[in-house]
């Protein structure tokens, strides 16, 4: 094998990929990249075996044939390189490259390309197309709520599944709620209801970041398929049922509170500040046309902010968990986020004054 | 003439009439008691350990007067072991901790008395009072004993510590009507030492100079942090007083001891840099009992670990606490102490969970196990806030989690009693 490709070229494509090698990994080849050079350029794949991107990348070959090099002292090497200059790969023994840009000259340890695993796509059912701005919404949306604790690993994604002619995705670990709905793509309505593991859905999202093309999905029962330009990224889908999701989604929730994003985001930040880490508790008391914020830090001592707002029912005081009040701040684009609530033991329900497509579950916590 | 403009320093205090000298006596000139201390350092020291004496058994003693001249043992059951022992059981060889029948076979006219806490722990509270009406900085040990600083009092007070100390003594005789035996110095180490010295209703002072000559000849055991295994390691090696580890060169004593070795060798040279802390952090909540017979029975075994599970949820809720790891403490009727434990992803206070890890360690034993002592604790501990959290979608965890608390409401408003779970009937 011998090709020669620009810096730059090969830089983005590698960042792409790294992104999915594990940094300390058991079996050696998994560190690696694989490159795949053929008539057409050359291809760079990288896999741990639930994940696997393929990015094909223009590149002059002048011998065709593959090899895998580890993937993160390829990116590092091609990080330090110059931009605008090229960079040649030739593979000299079965067990070495060379690796040349300008007056820099590297001897690189490979390991034979049959060793790679490859993941078999197997057939994919359904297919259809996306724009790359609705997927970013989709997931943007949710993924803060995604679960980190293993024992419930069918929460460790995003719930992907078609109902009611909508596209929607939802994530929870068991104190907030995302839900989030989009129009039903062509295509997707036999789509199987799948959970995407957080690996994926953050390595899909760094592949759709600034892009406005659209991308093309395919989905079996145990994989899904992104397809982006010269990116192909499959992944393996978490084996596990998701839970009825809608029956904690409140439905009675009588008691409305309207207030301005911005104004509510700054005054959590606020008193927070006081509390050890983000994870203790306001209390919201919600009483004569005010809300007032309080959190109490026996340590730090207390801080209370009182807020106007428009409030007609009866005297209520709740608990929540500042950072995830932060969380679904951040991801409410309207001027106001309105709280639906029922007592101070029972999940409230958030909406974004000016996206009723997307919907927040949060647990209170006692106070 | 020069006029001599010496500041007089005390020398001397009378423990009857608190009055003080700048010579040292042999007899109180103003009340003519005995009582009197005797320390060049008296005016300088500060720390002061206080320890009362045979505590449970002298609040028995004082409610019941026709015990005054009976041998008392306060501990629990036939099975239990001795928690306090009256000086009237000790002088027959009987000690704290002794397992109660071989208190009985050294003292078998004793009274064997079951605890009273709420007693006990109020007494002490009254103490604590007293204690705070001299100084902030007092760091409880137990019930019965706490560290006190008093540095700094003396411009509040227009006394030395000394005298407050022998005020404070005649104070908790006077009120709660039992004896207390106090030891002061110029750290905690040698504080504690004193308050020994010569107990019962002593009053012992230690200055730094007099410490040296003091701690040389006093046995390697009397150090904190030498228990029965470094004793015998230290004897083994032929060190057997303090004076012995003080010679030593500091580097040789860690190489050979580890970390602890610089600790009892500052110690050894009186040295202790530890303050006197008012708050201590709480690190564990535990509770545990010992059976009057060896069980090995589950079921039975089962029911005792909720009780105790209760207690365990009880304290952490008062104290604001969770624990994330639970652990299950069994001593067979070998005496093999066994503990096990297990980490749960979000800390608890509730008796509930507390009672199902733990009861799934004990259901991981052996069967044909005799157990003498049963014991669980939580520890790893977390702010009550992140305790228990509100799930949406285990929502059976949920509604567990508000029954307890429920629970805990209507105990709280009607009576401990009222209201109990099934499996304590």
């Amino acid at each position: 094998m011998k090709v020669s490709i620009e810096r730059g070229i090969l830089l983005k494509a590698l960042n792409h990929v790294q992104g999915i090698v594990e940094r300390r990994n058991t079996i050696p080849i998994l560190s690696n990249v694989k490159i795949d050079a053929n008539k057409k350029g050359i291809a760079l794949i990288a896999t741990d075996l639930d994940l696997e991107i393929i990015e094909n990348v223009e590149a002059t070959v002048s011998r065709a044939g593959s090899t895998t090099i580890s993937a993160h002292t390829l990116y590092d090497i091609i990080r330090k390189i110059p931009e605008g200059s090229f960079v040649e790969i030739e593979q000299k023994q079965d067990n070495q490259i060379e690796l040349r840009s300008g007056q820099s000259n590297f001897d690189l340890p490979c390991l034979p390309d049959e060793d790679f695993p490859e993941m078999s796509s197997g057939e994919m059912p359904c297919s259809f197309t996306m724009g790359s701005n609705d997927l970013a919404r989709l997931i943007d949306k949710t993924k803060f709520a995604i679960s980190t604790e293993e024992t419930r690993y069918y929460l460790n994604g995003i719930f992907l599944h078609s109902i009611d002619n909508e596209l929607r995705s939802v994530a929870t670990d068991g104190h907030r709620l995302a839900c989030v709905k989009s129009k039903l793509p062509a295509g997707a309505e036999e789509m199987p209801s799948v959970i995407i593991p957080r690996k994926t859905v953050g390595e899909i999202r760094k592949l759709i970041e600034g892009s406005s093309d659209d991308l093309s999905i395919k989905v079996s029962d145990t994989k899904i398929q992104f397809n982006l330009k010269d990116v192909q990224l499959t992944s393996k889908l978490i084996d596990g049922t998701f839970p009825d999701y809608e029956r904690v989604i409140p439905k009675n929730n009588d008691k409305e509170l309207s207030i301005e994003t911005k104004i509510f985001s700054s005054s959590i930040d606020r008193v927070a500040t006081i509390s050890s880490d983000k994870s203790k508790a306001v209390k919201f008391l919600l009483k004569d046309g005010a809300l007032t914020l309080t959190v109490v830090n026996p340590d730090a001592g207390t801080a209370v902010e009182k807020t106007p707002v428009q409030y007609d029912y009866e005297e209520l005081e709740i608990g929540f968990n500042a950072r995830y009040l932060l969380d679904i701040a951040s991801q409410i684009d309207g001027h106001d986020m309105v709280f639906a609530l029922e007592g101070s033991g029972s999940p409230a329900l958030i909406r974004d004054s000016n996206d009723d497509q997307a919907t927040y579950v949060l647990m209170p916590m006692r106070v | 003439m020069i006029k001599e403009r010496v500041k007089k320093i005390i020398l001397s205090i009378c423990r009857e009439c608190f009055s003080s000298f700048c010579e040292k006596r042999n007899y109180c000139e103003n009340c003519s008691s005995l009582k009197i201390i005797n320390n060049n350092e008296i005016e300088s020291l500060s720390i002061a350990h206080v320890d009362c004496d045979a505590f449970y058994a002298s609040i028995e003693k004082r409610d019941n007067p026709k015990l005054k001249n009976s041998a008392v043992i306060i501990g629990g059951g036939k099975r239990g072991v001795v928690s306090t022992a009256c000086y009237l059981a000790r002088t027959k060889g009987v000690k704290s901790a002794m397992p109660i029948y071989k208190a009985l076979k050294l003292c078998p006219e004793a009274i064997i008395i079951k605890p009273n806490m709420k007693k006990y722990r109020d007494a002490s509270k009254i103490i604590n009072t007293l204690m705070g009406e001299i100084t902030p900085l007092i760091e409880p040990i137990s019930l019965d004993e706490a560290f006190l600083d008093l540095s700094g009092t003396k411009r509040l007070h227009k006394k030395i510590p000394a005298i407050l100390l022998a005020e404070l003594s005649k104070k908790i005789n006077k009120n709660i009507g039992i004896s207390v035996s106090i030891g002061l110095s110029y750290n905690k180490f040698l504080a504690k030492i004193c308050s020994e010295i010569d107990k019962p209703k002593g009053f012992s002072v230690l200055g730094k100079r007099e410490s040296k000559q003091f701690l040389y000849q006093q046995p390697v055991e009397i150090l904190w942090g030498v228990g029965k295994i470094l004793k015998r390691k230290l004897n083994n090696d032929g060190i057997k007083t303090i004076g012995q580890i003080k010679e030593m060169n500091p580097q040789d004593i860690i190489k050979r001891y580890g970390s602890i070795g610089s600790h009892i060798h500052s110690l050894s040279n009186g040295q202790d840099s530890r303050k006197v802390i008012p708050f201590r952090q709480i690190k564990s909540i535990s509770h545990e009992t010992t059976f009057d017979h060896d069980i090995s029975n589950k079921k039975i075994l089962e029911k005792t670990l909720w009780t105790l599970c209760e207690k365990v949820s009880k304290r952490s809720k008062i104290n604001g606490l969770g624990g994330q790891t639970i652990t299950l403490k069994l001593k067979t009727n070998e005496f093999k102490l066994l503990t096990r434990s297990f980490t749960i992803i979000e800390p608890t206070q509730l008796g509930e969970l507390i009672f199902n890890y733990s009861k799934k360690l004990l259901y991981k034993e052996k069967n044909n196990l005799k157990y003498r002592l049963i014991g669980v604790g939580i520890s790893n501990l977390k702010d009550s806030e992140l305790c228990d959290l509100y799930d949406l979608i285990n929502t059976s965890k949920t509604n567990d989690t508000k029954i307890e608390y429920a629970m805990d409401t209507i105990r709280k408003k009607f009576g401990e009693d009222l209201i109990k779970k099934g499996r304590s009937l």
